[in-house]
């Protein structure tokens, strides 16, 4: 069994801030993070895939189409935004990095079968650094 | 409790399957199909599961880990092209992959004993590719 995994970047802008919640809760809760308008980090992602190696070819996956998968799903909508005003999934959902694990895993799972049909591999983890210490991880079975 | 150390090595490889034409070899592997080869400085971290020693304190002698990861796997594939002076390189394509389930054969029997076993070998072919193996157990999930 093999997990193989590859690591990507992009820049983007965010801020949090729950609307449900006052202003006041809303700077108490996330502080720094609730700066009206918003900042930014450069998120650095891991996707990671497991599998056996292919007889023939001697790899898990071709990383050229992995590669295609997240530039469109994740790379190409989210490098150079504005997460809150410019990716739907934000809209009402605060852009913390545990949601935009889920949301990356999501974009990644719902589309994987278009790039790997086959049984083998499979999406297993992802992983994202919002700054070189804070790092979320989230499994792909754990998304429905 | 697991414990893991890193050894590196510098090694040029191609990535070409004998048994296919140039044009699917072309198709598969792309650049890394390149006929006359080309290099990597390779990361590989060993990583050993196993409980501390009552009397050491310690589940391998790190510095024993360290000859044992010189000997087998830096000795070897140091500075070499691997298709060419690495077996089973010359019949089995150097992937990633094809690299750590070597590195796993190579180095599974001087470190599994009764207290201790041979958990995950990671192998970076670059710091944004990396392949962790874990031994042949099938895929089931």
């Amino acid at each position: 069994m093999y997990h193989i995994t590859r690591r990507y970047g992009f820049a983007a802008s965010h801020r949090l801030h729950a609307r449900q919640l006052g202003a006041e809760e809303n700077r108490r809760l996330y502080g720094k993070c609730n700066n009206p308008y918003g900042h930014g980090h450069n998120y650095v992602i891991e996707v990671s895939a497991r599998g056996p190696a292919d007889e023939r070819t001697g790899r898990v996956l071709d990383t050229g189409r992995l590669d295609q998968l997240v530039r469109n799903q994740v790379l190409t909508p989210f490098d150079h935004r504005n997460l809150n005003a410019e990716v739907g999934a934000f809209h009402d959902v605060v852009p913390t990095s545990e949601n935009l694990a889920i949301e990356i895993c999501r974009r990644l799972k719902t589309n994987w079968s278009t790039v790997f049909p086959g049984e083998w591999p499979k999406l297993h983890k992802i992983r994202i650094a919002e700054t070189e210490r804070n790092i979320f991880e989230i499994e792909a079975d754990e998304i429905q | 409790m697991v414990i893991t150390r890193k050894v590196e090595f510098s090694a040029s490889h191609i990535c070409r399957n004998p048994q296919l034409s140039d044009e699917e070899n072309r198709e598969l592997f792309g650049l890394a199909a390149n006929p006359h080869g080309h290099g990597h400085n390779y990361v590989v971290e060993v990583s050993l599961q196993g409980d501390p020693h009552p009397l050491t304190g310690m589940v391998l002698d790190l510095k024993e880990l360290k000859e044992i990861l010189n000997r087998e796997i830096v000795a070897p594939y140091d500075h070499r092209f691997l298709n060419y002076e690495v077996p089973p390189f010359d019949k089995v394509v150097p992937t990633t992959e094809n690299i750590a389930r070597d590195i796993w054969q190579r180095l599974e029997p001087h470190l599994t004993s009764a207290d201790r076993h041979l958990y995950s070998v990671r192998v970076y072919e670059t710091p944004d590719l990396y392949v962790d193996y874990y031994g042949e157990q099938p895929c089931t999930t």
